[in-house]
């Protein structure tokens, strides 16, 4: 072996401890990156990427069976403008029940289709298999059931016979082309005997990007197949822009972590071995004065710096791409998206860049010491340093703290530069934390803000029961007259009711717009159910609304401005008194039932919302109120946040874990900085055992060596991560269509604060805690031969 | 009979690899004894000192200081130990160079719970009886090696130990130097201080050691005790 190998091999097996840390270093940084690169990736235009991948349909046609042919269908590719097509798919729709879970689940679009791939819309399984046969149903990944309804039962009680198929898949669409798919002959089975069966087509247009475009390629496809045989159609855009709207919200969250990630593992990969090779300074020396060059010696400590780093980057690109799994299964979910794992060139760029930047640092520092004169490099271990910090050495002996305590205080000002190190790799942990923890509780409250869900039981008109799946898209059952008596003397009558309002869905027109506005109307003062107005207030009286901002931007109205809203030909009136929290696309419109009460005498309502008197039992109150009920057929719940809490659940799963991880880094940064602290204090560590410090006393010592930093790196880290938030928040909200309520945006409590603050101490303290245990147990004897 | 400051029985060292450091040694001090070990490199004279300490344990045998086990102490129970009964020295003087002379010399008492101020006291009595208390504020970076060794010769008699142990004392001290560290060993001797003392330095033993011992690979040798006079050179 030459000279240098055995220099290099010595200094990796010598310095263990140095050698683990970087290659433990590079390890968490590397992970990070993946992730944080993956995460970047996965949110760059999430739902162009997909739908490009998958030939996303532009146009997805639904036709009538009974009023065209297979055959003019496919004819209909030829039509000018097509470029590719796909179809005619039989379709059914019918509503299935979970045979296991007792449990009737929304009705759904059933598309007979023998393969999942095809010119267009190439849908990717994530669960399972595509049906091979009849009695096998794939399921959309976007369908409301269980995580795992892999084997599921789902019978068609409506439907001649019960036709059972079993869940053998789950597959996503990115242009959400059906609810479900089975093959053709089951879905022959699957169409009601009154109704007339369904043809979908898929088409992809030579051009598609505006809504123009898309109607153009549409009449086209209609002049070959005739209209009346459409039944509905349904453009990308429609889909791109709800996904765009719903995906904004976490978008910039989730950007900025993986921009956290890549930044930190720079800081830590860049200090670890800044620091690793600076301290062997006088090796550096010793090698050059036994007839090493310079470039000789700087070699060395590159390829010394290497060997551990290479070894961390290989652990850390599998770790990365592990842990990337379950991260890109979230983000799927939440993006509607569909990836493989980590894109290949994001791992090759962070092993690149990884492996550049151990090396260029780890050859600037090895330079700067190679440059020394040797007598100087040598000495730099022997005497002792200039006394660097002893101003505050001086302070600290002064406080009425132990010593040990106080020794241990004056630590960093010996040496700044890493304190500065130690301190940035705090701060961000820090800032990551706080802004985690801020956006995800953001986020929870915009998303219960959504629900409205302040009410203690609710009685929903709809279908199935509350609490397992949201609700369908079914009409609700029309509420007799009677009904409505029944159910609102049942809620008068039930001791512990402290008030209730009633809400109608309907729709009506808004002046100047086209389309239909949803409609909202309540019977009852609704004030008090979780309507976060944004700003001015829930309307009082007939002939006031509340407005989401979507209404707002899309009228180009404000707060006290007069809108007229038109009903069955009838215009009414309305003075819009409110903006309130709901993240939506459309138009929609919150009033008083009375303010339509000529124009909907009728309207029945959706949902019964009951607040409890204090201390009243809720599942008491139910069962009383369930059994005044039980001649009407419909059951009261406890009401539950049920829109967004797999999404919350998602989100705060992504945050905890992306969290985690970078506060592992930023206590590796630590630990990487206090190891390096510890062995140059080898000797004064021995001196202190001398003289009498016990174990304990040395952690005390170390672990109080980082309390300033941690304190300082936590103060600015909490601040910084605060103004991150402050940023990062309206811009979310800007990008769902809603301004944010301050409730959203101030989310921190003095208190919360302080504890986010003390998690910076938190960071270094736990990355001090293992060489601290190291210090305890030097070897006396041996730290004071080192002479 | 008085209790022997130091007792050491059976006292073997023995490290990884090669013969023991230190092999079936016995010996016994007597307070006020002021023994030197003499011996050539690597005979085991450092071991030895650390085992007495407390900063090393041996591989058999038994250390007792002072009525106190050593060997079966802890590692707090070791620190609390040598805090206690313990004054050390160097021979590289083992200063901390980022504290003044006086707070270096404080250290100990501070170790033990005693505040900067009450120790404060103590130390610069300490420093001036040792001719070193105009440095008290200075770094010990800017002191002589002569005038470092005093410093750490007050530092190590803070906490008024039982036992004085100096590994080499004047090892790294020019000759007048040296000297000085010589008569000071000579009047803590005569002040009633029991003291080990490691040396390669003949006139040192020999002027302020009542009882020689000496070591070879691990092996006490020879013992000799002097009549005990005036403990003064000859
Ligand atoms: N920590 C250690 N590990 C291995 N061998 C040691 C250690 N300390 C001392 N030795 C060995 O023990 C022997 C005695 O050492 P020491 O007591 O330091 O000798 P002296 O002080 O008399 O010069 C030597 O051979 C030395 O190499
Ligand atoms: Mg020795």
């Amino acid at each position: 072996m030459s000279a240098m190998g055995r220099v290099v091999r010595s200094g990796v097996a010598r310095r263990r401890v140095q050698t683990v840390v970087i290659a433990l270093a590079t390890m968490m940084a590397v992970t990070a990156s993946v992730l944080g690169g993956s995460l970047l990736a996965a949110s760059s235009g999430p739902f162009d990427r997909a739908f490009a991948q998958q030939h996303g349909a532009h146009l997805t046609a639904q036709f009538d069976a009974a009023r065209t042919t297979a055959a003019r269908l496919m004819a209909s590719a030829g039509a000018t403008g097509v470029i590719a097509a796909a179809g005619p798919f039989p379709t059914a729709t019918a509503a299935p029940r979970d045979v296991a879970a007792e449990f009737d689940l929304p009705p759904m679009t059933i598309v007979g289709r023998t393969t999942p791939d095809g010119e267009v819309d190439h849908v990717s399984l994530s669960q399972g298999r595509w049906v091979n046969g009849p009695g096998q149903i794939v399921l959309s990944a976007d369908y409301p059931v269980g995580p795992s309804p892999l084997d599921t039962d789902l019978r068609f009680p409506d439907l001649p016979g019960q036709p059972t198929l079993t869940v053998v898949g789950v597959a996503r669409s990115v242009g959400r082309t059906a609810d479900a798919w089975a093959s053709p002959s089951d879905v022959a089975a699957l169409t009601a005997p009154d109704a007339t069966g369904g043809y979908q087509m898929l088409y992809r247009f030579a051009e598609a990007s505006t809504a123009a475009h898309v109607e153009r390629g549409q009449a086209a496809v209609l002049a070959l197949v005739g209209s009346p045989a459409l039944l509905g159609a349904q453009s990308w855009l429609t889909i791109k822009d709800a996904s765009e709207r719903e995906v904004a919200l976490f978008l910039p969250f989730l950007v900025a972590f993986g921009a956290l990630g890549l930044v930190m593992s720079v800081l830590v990969v860049g200090t670890v071995i800044a620091g690793a090779v600076g301290t062997a300074t006088r090796r550096i020396g010793v090698l050059k004065a036994i007839g090493f060059t310079p470039v000789q010696a700087v070699r060395a400590y590159v390829a010394q710096a290497l060997i551990p780093a290479t070894v961390g980057i290989a652990a850390g690109v599998v770790a990365g791409n592990l842990l990337a799994i379950p991260v890109l299964a979230d983000t799927d979910q939440l993006y509607g998206t569909t990836t493989t794992g980590v894109t290949w060139w994001i791992d090759a760029v962070v092993v690149a860049g990884a492996l550049g930047m151990v090396a260029l640092t780890a050859w600037a520092a090895a330079l700067r010491a190679g440059r020394l004169r040797t007598v100087d490099a040598i000495a730099v271990g022997r005497t002792p340093r200039p006394g660097r910090g002893r101003w505050a050495a001086r302070l600290t002996a002064r406080l009425p703290l132990p010593r040990s305590v106080s020794l241990g205080l004056a630590h960093p000002f010996a040496r700044p530069a890493r304190a500065a190190a130690v301190l940035a790799a705090i701060m961000f942990g820090a800032t990551t934390v706080t802004f985690a923890v801020g956006v995800a509780a953001s986020l929870n409250r915009v998303q219960i803000a959504k629900d409205h869900a302040a009410a203690d039981v609710v009685i929903d008109t709809f279908a199935p029961p509350r609490g397992t799946g949201p609700a369908p898209n079914t009409a609700p059952r029309a509420l007799s007259a009677d009904d409505t008596a029944k159910v609102t003397t049942a809620i008068q009558a039930q001791p512990g009711t402290a008030e209730y309002y009633r809400v109608a869905t309907t729709q009506v027109a808004v002046a100047g717009m086209t389309g239909f506005a949803r409609l909202d109307a309540f019977t009852g003062d609704a004030s008090w159910g979780g309507y976060e107005m944004i700003s001015g207030r829930w309307f009082t009286r007939p002939g006031e609304v509340t407005v989401p901002s979507t209404f707002l931007t899309a009228t180009g109205t404000r707060i006290g401005d007069s809108v007229v809203l038109t009903d069955h030909g009838k215009a009414v009136p309305v003075r819009i008194v409110g903006e309130v929290l709901h993240p939506t696309n459309n138009l929609l419109v919150f009033a008083d039932a009375a303010t339509f009460a000529a124009t909907k005498p009728n309207l029945t309502a959706a949902s019964y919302h009951i607040r409890l008197a204090d201390g009243v039992d809720v599942s008491e109150y139910l069962t009383g109120l369930n059994s005044a009920l039980a001649t009407s057929g419909f059951t009261a719940a406890s009401e539950q946040s049920t829109g967004g809490s797999s999404t919350i659940v998602l989100l705060d799963a992504l945050a905890a874990l992306l969290t985690l991880m970078l506060v592992a880094v930023a206590a590796m940064g630590v630990l990487n900085m206090v190891v390096l602290d510890t062995r140059e204090r080898v000797r004064d560590l021995g001196i202190h055992k001398a003289l009498g410090m016990t174990p304990l006393q040395t952690i005390a010592m170390v672990i109080a060596s980082v309390l300033v930093t941690g304190l300082a790196g936590g103060a600015i880290g909490v601040t910084a991560g605060v103004a991150v938030h402050r940023a990062v928040t309206p811009a979310m909200g800007d990008a769902a269509g809603t301004k944010l309520p301050t409730s959203v945006i101030d989310v921190y409590q003095p208190t919360m604060l302080l504890l986010l603050g003390l998690g910076g101490l938190l960071i270094a303290v736990a990355g001090a805690f293992l060489p601290a245990g190291w210090a305890a147990r030097t070897r006396t004897a041996v730290a004071l031969r080192t002479e | 009979m008085t209790v022997p400051a130091i007792e050491l029985h059976d006292v073997t060292r023995r490290y990884d690899d090669g013969p023991p450091a230190l092999h079936d040694t016995t010996l016994s001090v007597a307070p006020g004894e002021a023994v030197a070990i003499l011996g050539p490199s690597g005979s085991g004279k450092s071991t030895l000192l650390n085992l007495i300490a407390g900063l090393d344990r041996p591989s058999g045998g038994t250390v007792t200081v002072d009525g106190v086990r050593v060997d079966k102490l802890n590692e707090t129970g070791s620190a609390r130990y040598r805090r206690a009964k313990i004054g050390m020295v160097f021979q590289f003087f083992n200063l901390l160079d980022d504290l003044t002379v006086i707070d270096n010399v404080v250290l100990p008492a501070q170790l033990s719970g005693v505040t900067r101020s009450a120790a404060r006291l103590r130390a610069a009595e300490l420093l001036d009886a040792l001719g070193v208390a105009r440095h008290a504020a200075a770094y010990p970076g800017r002191l002589s090696g002569g005038e470092r060794q005093r410093v750490a010769v007050a530092r190590a008699l803070m906490n008024r130990p039982t036992l004085l142990l100096a590994d080499e004392p004047t090892g790294a001290l020019d000759t007048a130097s040296g000297e000085e560290v010589k008569r000071l060993f000579n009047d803590l001797h005569a002040d009633g201080q029991t003291i080990v003392l490691v040396t390669h330095d003949l006139p040192l033993a020999e002027s302020c050691a009542t009882r020689t011992i000496r070591l070879v690979d691990g092996r006490v040798v020879a013992d000799d005790v002097r009549a005990v006079t005036t403990g003064r050179g000859r």
